[in-house]
C-alpha cells in the first residue's frame, strides 16, 4: 500500500513533533511518553482476556443481524399489507444498520481477525454498501485513521464536498455546504462509493489508471449486485404475492434509513465542537504518545444507552476506536472508562454528548463554514 | 445436490453479499460458504485419555481411504486451531477420528466434545494407504499409531479372507493399549489377522532386530511392512529394513548378461506415517521482519518459530495442514528474502518458490504472497 513510514511501530522512539498540538502543549516529552506507555498498557490488558466470549458475542451479533435480514426480506415479500410493510421494512432497516456498523466497519477493521475464521476476517469480509470492502479499508484504515484529522492528508475531513474545518479555504461553491449535506445524508453508501474512488487523487496523478481500472470495476460489479437485490430481485419475487411496488418502497426506505443513521453516527466522529484538527508540522516527528494524543482530540464519543452503543456500531466510543482501531468493539466500553481517566489526568479533551446534540453542534458547524471567514473576507475585500 | 447448487446460485442475488449457505447456517450450522465443517454425532472413550469422535461432515468431504488423516479445527478460547487427525473408522463408513490427550487442542477433542458440536474439516488425505494389490502385511504400531492401522485392518480383515495381516502394536500397559479388545477380538474371528501385543513396561522397548523382529513375525521379510508411532520407533524400524536391504545388496550379485537379478528372500517394502518432526535446524539463527503482503502486515520474527505460527499470531489468515511438512497445504510463494527450512537447515530465497511455512522459519527479511 502506500509508505509505511506513519505506521504506529514507525513512530518516532522518542522526541516530540515540530510543532504539539494547542490541546497538548502543557505537556512534556516525558509525560506524553508515559501517556502513550499506559495506553499501550490498556490495549495489553484487553488481548491477554480477549477470547471465548468475545468470539460469541461477534458470532451472536451476526446470528440476531442475519435472522433479522432474512425475516425483515421475508416479510417485505407480503408488503402490500401495511403491518407487513412496516414490520419488514423496520426489520431490514436494523439489519442492515447491524450489518453495516457493528459487524461490517469492525470486522473490516481486523477486529475479529484473531479468532482466525475466514467466514469473520477483514480480508474475505464483504458488506451490504454499495462500496466494495477493500476500496473503503484503503481510505478509511490506510488513509483515515493512519491521517486522522490532518488537514491536507485525510481527506475525510468533508469527503471532498464539504468544508468542514475553518483551515480549508473558502469556495463560493462551499455556500452550498448544508444543501450538499441533506442531499448526501439518505444516499450516503453512494457517496462513500464516489469517495472512495479518490477521483481528485487520480486527476491530480495520485493514482494510477491501472489501479482506477481496478476500482472502477470493482464498484461496476458490487452497484450490479447491490442495485439489483434491493431494487429488482426482491421486488420480483414480491411480485408473487402482488407487493412488487411495496417492496421496493420497503427496501428504498431500508436503505435511507441506514443511510440517515450512518451519517449522522459518522459525522459525530470528528466533526462536533471540541474535536481538533492538525497541520503536518503537528504530525512530523510524532512519538506513539503523540499519535494517541491526536487520536483522542481529534475525536469526539456520543453518549447513551448499551442500545445506543450498539446500534452505532460501538462508533459512539470513536475516541477508543481511533486509539485501538482493531480491539474488538464489544470491549470499547470497559476500555473508555480508563481512557477517560488518563485524559482528565493529563488534562486533555475528552469530547462527548448525547447524539442530539453531537448532531446539531456538526449541522452548525456545517452552516457556519458554508460562509467565509469575516477576516479573510475583510482582507480579501 | 446439482439442483440444490442451482437453487443456491439463484438466491444469490437475494442474498449478495451473503450466499444461501450463510442463511441456511442460521438453521443448521454444517452450512457455511467458506469453511468445510461437520457436526459430531457420537463421542467414545477408548482408553482413560483418548476418545474416538464420529462426526457428519458437510457438502465438500469426500469419503476417506483406510489409513488416510484428516484437518481438524477446534475454537480454544475463541481461537480456531487446525490440527491432524488419522480417521480410525473402515473405508467406507462414517468417519471418526481417534484422539489422544497429548496437547492442547486434542485435549479439547478427548475431553470437551460432545455430539452436536461444530468441527471445522478439511477433506482426508495422505498415502499412508493400502497396497493396491492384496498381499502379506505387516504392521508395526506404537502408541496412538495404531489409529490409522486400525482403519486398514477394519477395511481388510473382515472383507478380505485372501488378506494375511499381522500387527506388532507396542505400547506401555495394557490399559493405555488402544483398540485392545477389539483387535484381540477380530484376531480370534478372523484367521488373517495375528495380533503381537507388546507391553514395554513388562518386556522393555521393542528392540528392532531382525531376530526380535522374526520372533514376533517369522516371514516379516516376505510381507510389506507399514509403521506408525513416535519418532524414535519410525527410525530403528526405518533403520533395520535399511540395514537389511544394504545386506542383500551385498549378497546379490547382478546378472549382468541378462539383467536378471538372483532371487533370494527380499526384505520387504516399509512404508512409514509420522507424527512429528524435529525441527531445531533454526536454533542459534537470526530471524527477521515478516511482511504479509496482501493482508498488509509486518512482523518481527525470531529465526526458529515456524512462518505459519508467526502469520497466525499476527491474525492472518495462514493455510495450514499437518504442520510438520508433509501435505504441502500451507505453501505460500516468497515474494522476497530468505527462510530457513528447520528441518534441514537449508535456505531457500528464491522469489516466487513455494515455501511450507510450517517447516520454515524467517532467515533475514521475508516477503511473503499472502
Amino acid at each position: 500500500m502506500t509508505t509505511t513510514a506513519t505506521r504506529p511501530g514507525a513512530l518516532a522512539a522518542s522526541g516530540h513533533p515540530l510543532v504539539r498540538p494547542d490541546a497538548a502543549k502543557h505537556l512534556t516529552d516525558e509525560q506524553v511518553e508515559e501517556l502513550g506507555r499506559e495506553l499501550d498498557a490498556v490495549r495489553d490488558e484487553v488481548l491477554a482476556k480477549r477470547g471465548a466470549t468475545d468470539a460469541a458475542y461477534i458470532r451472536r451479533v451476526i446470528k440476531l443481524q442475519r435472522s433479522l435480514e432474512f425475516a425483515g426480506r421475508g416479510t417485505l415479500l407480503f408488503a402490500k399489507y401495511k403491518p407487513a410493510f412496516f414490520a419488514g421494512t423496520a426489520m431490514l432497516s436494523l439489519a442492515k444498520i447491524m450489518e453495516n456498523m457493528e459487524i461490517g466497519h469492525n470486522v473490516l477493521h481486523g477486529q475479529w481477525d484473531w479468532m482466525r475464521d475466514p467466514d469473520i476476517h477483514s480480508t474475505t469480509w464483504e458488506w451490504d454498501f454499495v462500496t466494495p470492502a477493500r476500496s473503503w479499508q484503503h481510505t478509511h484504515n490506510d488513509l483515515h485513521h493512519r491521517w486522522t484529522n490532518v488537514i491536507g492528508k485525510d481527506r475525510d475531513i468533508g469527503y471532498n464536498l464539504l468544508r468542514m474545518d475553518p483551515d480549508q479555504p473558502w469556495k463560493p461553491f462551499n455556500l452550498g455546504n448544508p444543501l450538499y449535506n441533506a442531499i448526501l445524508a439518505p444516499v450516503f453508501e453512494w457517496g462513500i462509493a464516489l469517495y472512495d474512488l479518490e477521483i481528485p487523487e487520480y486527476k491530480e496523478g495520485l493514482k494510477s489508471k491501472e489501479d482506477m481500472n481496478r476500482d472502477l470495476k470493482a464498484v461496476g460489479v458490487k452497484v450490479v449486485k447491490q442495485f439489483s437485490k434491493d431494487y429488482a430481485a426482491t421486488p420480483a419475487v414480491a411480485m408473487l404475492t402482488g407487493s412488487g411496488k411495496q417492496a421496493l418502497y420497503g427496501t428504498l426506505a431500508a436503505n435511507a434509513i441506514r443511510n440517515f443513521w450512518a451519517h449522522a453516527v459518522i459525522f459525530c466522529g470528528h466533526f462536533p465542537d471540541g474535536t481538533d484538527t492538525f497541520t503536518e508540522e503537528e504530525v512530523d516527528g510524532e512519538t506513539r504518545g503523540d499519535w494517541y494524543v491526536r487520536q483522542m482530540i481529534g475525536s469526539a464519543n456520543i453518549s447513551g444507552s448499551k442500545l445506543m452503543h450498539f446500534m452505532t456500531g460501538n462508533l459512539s466510543h470513536q475516541i477508543e476506536h481511533h486509539c485501538f482501531p482493531d480491539l474488538p468493539s464489544n470491549r470499547y466500553a470497559e476500555v473508555a472508562v480508563k481512557v477517560r481517566e488518563i485524559c482528565n489526568r493529563y488534562g486533555l479533551p475528552y469530547t462527548t454528548g448525547p447524539l442530539p446534540k453531537q448532531v446539531g453542534s456538526t449541522w452548525a458547524k456545517i452552516f457556519k463554514l458554508a460562509l467565509p471567514p469575516r477576516k479573510a473576507k475583510a482582507a480579501t475585500a | 445436490m446439482i439442483r440444490f447448487r442451482k437453487l443456491a446460485r439463484a438466491t444469490a442475488a437475494l442474498t449478495t453479499p451473503l450466499t444461501a449457505e450463510d442463511f441456511l447456517a442460521l438453521f443448521n450450522p454444517v452450512y457455511s460458504s467458506r469453511q468445510l465443517r461437520g457436526i459430531v454425532t457420537r463421542v467414545e472413550h477408548e482408553t482413560e485419555d483418548s476418545a474416538t469422535i464420529y462426526f457428519r461432515p458437510g457438502h465438500g468431504w469426500h469419503a476417506h481411504q483406510a489409513g488416510q488423516w484428516a484437518r481438524i479445527g477446534v475454537e480454544l478460547n475463541g481461537v480456531r486451531q487446525w490440527r491432524s487427525y488419522s480417521l480410525s473408522n473402515a473405508a467406507g463408513h462414517d468417519p471418526a477420528i481417534t484422539v489422544t490427550d497429548a496437547g492442547s487442542v486434542s485435549h479439547v477433542l478427548v475431553r470437551d466434545t460432545k455430539p452436536g458440536d461444530v468441527l471445522f474439516l478439511a477433506p482426508p488425505q495422505g498415502d499412508f494407504v493400502l497396497p493396491e494389490h492384496p498381499r502379506s502385511l505387516l504392521m508395526l504400531t506404537a502408541g496412538s499409531g495404531i489409529t490409522p492401522v486400525m482403519s486398514m485392518i477394519r477395511t481388510l480383515v473382515p472383507r478380505r479372507p485372501d488378506a494375511n495381516v499381522v500387527l506388532i502394536n507396542s505400547n506401555s500397559t495394557p490399559e493405555k493399549s488402544l483398540f485392545r479388545e477389539e483387535l484381540d477380538e477380530l484376531a480370534d474371528q478372523f484367521p488373517n489377522l495375528t495380533v503381537r501385543h507388546w507391553f514395554t513396561s513388562a518386556r522393555g522397548r521393542l528392540q528392532f532386530t531382525a531376530q526380535t523382529i522374526a520372533d514376533l513375525c517369522p516371514d516379516w521379510r516376505t510381507r510389506a511392512a507399514y509403521a506408525c508411532g513416535p519418532e524414535g520407533f519410525l527410525d530403528d524400524a526405518e533403520e533395520l529394513w535399511e540395514r537389511e536391504a544394504a545386506l542383500e545388496q551385498s549378497r546379490t550379485v547382478p546378472d549382468v548378461t541378462t539383467g536378471a537379478e538372483t532371487q533370494g528372500v527380499r526384505t520387504g517394502t516399509l512404508t512409514i506415517e509420522r507424527f512429528s518432526t524435529d525441527l531445531t535446524a533454526g536454533d542459534g539463527h537470526d530471524g527477521g521482519l515478516v511482511t504479509f503482503e496482501q493482508s498488509d502486515r509486518e512482523v518481527q520474527a525470531d529465526g526458529d518459530t515456524p512462518l505459519l505460527d508467526i502469520g497466525e499470531d499476527a491474525g492472518v489468515l495462514m493455510p495450514s495442514g499437518c504442520r510438520m511438512g508433509i501435505c504441502h497445504s500451507c505453501l505460500i510463494p516468497l515474494r522476497a528474502g530468505q527462510v530457513r527450512d528447520l528441518r534441514s537447515g537449508e535456505l531457500h530465497n528464491t522469489p516466487g518458490q513455494l515455501i511450507q511455512t510450517c517447516v520454515s522459519a524467517a532467515a533475514g527479511p521475508v516477503n511473503l504472497d499472502l
